[in-house]
């Protein structure tokens, strides 16, 4: 069990990291949450001295890729401290305890910080059917967010599931999949998208939660701004190809090989917010732009209906998966063309005999006038 | 012989007559460039990149002319209050029963083309001006979406006004196609604007086409 009085910098030299572990650790998030130099001092500050915040972590409708995400951060201490150590009270997926002893740790936690507590939140809920598509210890997930979002200082939905319903969520969304967001109010809710986050990004998000005591800057979804400033094509290293209008044509060409820009093969890099480009993924390795395939706009909402992923336009509702508004466009345009054809040699049969007689009129005129 | 006299109305303003043509020029450029940019050409050249930038000149040639097509709508909004009685705002809509008349009497002329005597109004028949109210609907929607994609690339406070539209509508990618989608409302209507200009100056002669020109139009007046 943790010790709920001492201080992260206490669980790290208990862990047996030493001090010079514990600055590095501390001015790498500082540089990843985007605080100032002086800033960093207040995070180290922060873990030396507050004792730990207490945490539950609900695993809803999801498949887990954000925890594994998060343990692969690429920085050892994120896994080994905040995760395994400082963290959890309850978490479905890596506690020790099962059964009972699991509901009662959740339950203790919830009444004994009651307002204190971060509540983390991974995987959509289910709303149809009073939610039986989703039960914990025989109750429904939309119960228990209820009630611990009641009590819970701050909420962060984990992924694209909690913060905008992911795959579950796509049309024709059978079991009612619903984020967070749209089922709890009055809480600070901190969005996190991606399918899954990437792993920085989590810990840079918890680490300013527990650091700083205060929700980071969000943007107009609850994003953390300085993780969703900005579009992946913002930061994407074939962005000058993007900009020199040299593009992949098909995935087997000559310019793929060069390595141009992904946009005609529907890279969805131009419409989507993630430091992708920046952070990468596996400890900065790559991120899929870089492996050859364009961005499929995880960190979205209905990314998966935004589909095809392959062509840049969405298929036109209604019309079949290839048709897209161009198709419609042309085609209604064409109609329009032929239309005004056969309406411009009707008008000029009427017009035609409209002249025919004004002469005949003009002539009848001279005839009787003159 | 008939005779009739023609009298000369001047109805469209300079004001009204320069926003015309830029805001045609400008849809002209932003339906080309905007085109262009939901389907780049295929350009198959080995160069490297640093060798070229003719998609970020379209970009930016879509983008100039989006500001000066939102400056010009604004300018023509406001002329709707302070110009004379046939660019006024309150044309756009009609109110009184005899506007009802004329509509269907224009659709009459326009689609069973039929023969019926010259319509009332002076400045635009009722149903034109209806059909440009919705494509002033549709400019807004235009520049609401336009400069809510645009917030993404820019901290100036006119792109940063439209922010708010994209979580509104759920998203870059929607805002993206649904702007997509509003350049066919405009190349659509164009092409029906431009055919019936030419139309109702054909049968009724009274000098609409070249009103956006000269500003007058030439009504018969039967001689008493
Ligand atoms: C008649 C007016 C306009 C038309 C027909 C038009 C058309 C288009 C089209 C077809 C696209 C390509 C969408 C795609 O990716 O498939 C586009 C992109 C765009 N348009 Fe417009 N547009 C118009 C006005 C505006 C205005 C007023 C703005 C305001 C700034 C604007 C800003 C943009 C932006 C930011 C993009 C995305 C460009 C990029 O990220 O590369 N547009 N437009
Ligand atoms: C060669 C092309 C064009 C010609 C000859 C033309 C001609 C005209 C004429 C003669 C009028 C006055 C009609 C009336 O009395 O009801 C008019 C009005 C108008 N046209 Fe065009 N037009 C052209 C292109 C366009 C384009 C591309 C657009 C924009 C999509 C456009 C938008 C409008 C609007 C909004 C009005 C109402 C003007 C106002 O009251 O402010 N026109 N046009
Ligand atoms: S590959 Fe995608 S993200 Fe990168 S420049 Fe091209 S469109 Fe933008």
């Amino acid at each position: 069990m943790n010790d709920q009085t001492l201080t992260i910098y206490q669980q790290m030299l208990n862990k047996g990291y030493d001090r010079r572990d514990f600055l590095r650790f501390c001015g790498w998030m500082g540089a990843l949450i985007g605080v100032e130099a002086s800033g960093v001092g207040r995070i180290v500050h922060a873990l030396e001295t507050k004792p730990r915040t207490p945490v539950v972590w609900f695993h809803f409708q999801e498949c887990t890729c954000c925890s594994e995400s998060f343990i692969r951060s690429s920085h050892p201490i994120v896994g080994d401290i905040v995760l395994d150590k400082i963290s959890l009270d309850y978490t479905e997926t890596l506690q020790a305890a099962a059964g009972k002893q699991a509901e009662e740790a959740l339950h203790e936690t919830m009444k004994k910080y009651k307002g204190e507590y971060l509540m983390l939140v991974e995987g959509s809920v289910p709303t149809e059917e009073n939610g039986v598509y989703c039960c914990i210890a025989g109750r429904s997930a939309l119960d228990i967010v209820k009630e611990a979002a009641a009590d819970a200082k701050a909420i962060v939905a984990w992924g694209s599931c909690a913060s905008n319903g992911c795959i579950q969520a796509a049309n024709p969304n059978p079991t009612g999949a619903t984020p967070i967001h749209k089922i709890i109010s009055g809480k600070p809710i901190i969005n996190v998208p991606g399918c899954p986050p990437i792993g920085e990004v989590m810990a840079g998000t918890i680490v300013h939660l527990l650091a700083f005591d205060r929700i980071p800057q969000l943007d107009g979804l609850g994003r953390p701004k300085a993780f969703y400033s900005r579009r992946v094509h913002d930061t994407c290293y074939r962005r000058p190809n993007y900009d020199a209008g040299l593009f992949v044509e098909s995935f087997d060409d000559e310019n793929a090989k060069r390595g141009y820009c992904l946009y005609k093969v529907g890279c969805r890099g131009p419409v989507t917010y993630n430091s992708c480009g920046v952070i990468r993924w596996n400890n900065g390795v790559s991120y899929p732009i870089q492996s050859g395939h364009g961005c499929i706009g995880c960190s979205e909402a209905n990314f998966w209906d935004n589909g095809p992923f392959y062509q840049h336009l969405a298929s036109f509702p209604g019309f079949g998966i290839e048709t897209t508004a161009d198709k419609i466009g042309v085609a209604v345009g064409a109609a329009t063309l032929a239309g005004m054809a056969a309406h411009s040699i009707t008008t000029n049969i009427r017009k035609r005999r409209e002249i025919k007689e004004s002469i005949a009129n003009s002539k009848t005129d001279k005839e009787g006038g003159a | 012989m008939h005779t009739a006299t023609i009298r000369r109305y001047y109805v469209w303003q300079m004001p009204v007559r320069v926003y015309h043509w830029v805001n045609a020029l400008c849809i002209l450029s932003l339906c080309i460039t905007g085109y262009l940019i939901g389907s780049p050409l295929a350009i198959q050249s080995g160069s490297e990149a640093s060798f070229g930038y003719w998609f970020g000149t379209v970009r930016f040639i879509h983008f100039v002319s989006a500001f000066v097509f939102f400056f010009n709508f604004v300018g023509r909004i406001y002329w709707g209050f302070v110009g004379n009685k046939y660019a006024q705002w309150k044309n756009f809509i009609w109110h009184r029963k005899e506007q009802v008349k004329e509509i269907v009497d224009v659709l009459k002329v326009d689609i069973l083309q039929a023969k019926i005597g010259p319509l009332k109004s002076i400045g635009h028949n009722t149903l034109a001006s209806f059909t440009y109210f919705l494509s002033f609907l549709a400019f807004l929607f235009q520049c609401m979406t336009g400069f809510g994609m645009y917030a993404a690339m820019s901290h100036a406070w006119l792109p940063q006004m439209f922010a708010w539209v994209v979580p509104l509508m759920g998203g870059d990618f929607a805002v993206r196609q649904w702007h997509h989608l509003t350049m066919w409302f405009f190349i659509l209507f164009s092409i029906v604007h431009v055919y019936l200009v030419f139309y109702h100056d054909y049968v009724e002669g009274r000098g609409v086409l070249s009103s956006m020109v000269g500003g007058w139009k030439f009504i018969e007046e039967e001689k008493k």
